[in-house]
């Protein structure tokens, strides 16, 4: 059958070039990996209160407990990034204030992401600064 | 043709937060936005956990000492409370994305659960909390 469709309309047919779909299921299966590691970083949260500063250095210095930390940091940054971003493209709607508040989340999130995995890290391979 | 010379006529504009009754699944949906940025709060906070952990003995027990003052008590009890309600809410929207639950009896029932078991899980942590010299 000829199709009579501009390439210009059949274009715009296919959708945000097949990428709205990753997103939306990237977003979802970062949720999943969070059930277990945020409850998992309850149970660390109880360990670290009722300890000290050498018992948290300890702690992290294991591969089990850093590994978990970086991954549970790391994917709640990136939750939170794509979390905020929804809730400030729904109520902002002046455009330079909404691009402003997106980048800052962006920002915000990759720079203490960062600073808090670094950290864990330095801790796990070089211990405690005494 | 007199009708187009008038002013424009009042457009009904979409329903609102005020015009609605409150129902169960409406404050569901609201709370989850909320604890989700009061969680975005709560995830800095454990940034500068790390960073404080990083910069050595001092630097960790000036944390401490805020986070265990009666303020950060508040905040960790704030954050206890999101973050079981945001973890259940969370499940609830999976399983909805999984395409179930989404008729209005299920709806109110999965969303009665989410309040009972935030309440529980935070009060449960809490016990442990005192018990295992948390706090």
């Amino acid at each position: 059958m000829v199709s009579y469709r501009t390439p210009l309309s059949r274009a715009r047919g296919l959708g945000a070039a097949r990428h709205g779909v990753t997103h939306w299921i990237s977003e979802r299966v970062g949720a999943v990996a969070l059930v277990p590691l945020t409850l998992w970083g309850v149970f660390a949260v109880l360990r670290l209160a009722a300890g000290d500063y050498d018992f948290a250095v300890h702690w992290i210095a294991q591969p089990l407990n850093a590994v978990l930390m970086v991954l549970l940091l790391g994917i709640s940054f990136w939750h939170m990034a794509s979390g905020l971003r929804v809730v400030i493209e729904d109520y902002i709607h002046v455009t330079l204030n909404k691009s402003a508040l997106l980048i800052l989340n962006l920002f915000v999130c990759g720079l203490a992401g960062a600073l808090a995995i670094f950290s864990i890290l330095k801790v796990a391979f070089g211990g405690g600064a005494y | 043709m007199s009708d187009a010379a008038k002013a424009p006529r009042e457009r009904p504009l979409s329903p609102h937060l005020q015009v609605w009754r409150w129902h169960i699944t409406m404050a569901t949906s609201i709370a989850h936005r909320a604890t989700g940025v009061a969680l975005y709060v709560g995830a800095l906070i454990a940034a500068a956990w790390a960073v404080c952990l990083a910069s050595g003995p001092d630097a960790y027990a000036a944390f401490k000492a805020v986070m265990g003052s009666p303020i950060g008590l508040l905040v960790m009890f704030g954050l206890t409370v999101s973050f079981f309600y945001h973890l259940a809410n969370g499940i609830r929207h999976l399983v909805w994305d999984a395409g179930h639950g989404y008729d209005l009896k299920s709806a109110n029932a999965s969303a009665v659960f989410v309040f009972a078991f935030t309440a529980a899980a935070t009060l449960a942590i809490w016990l442990i909390a005192a018990m295992t010299g948390a706090i």
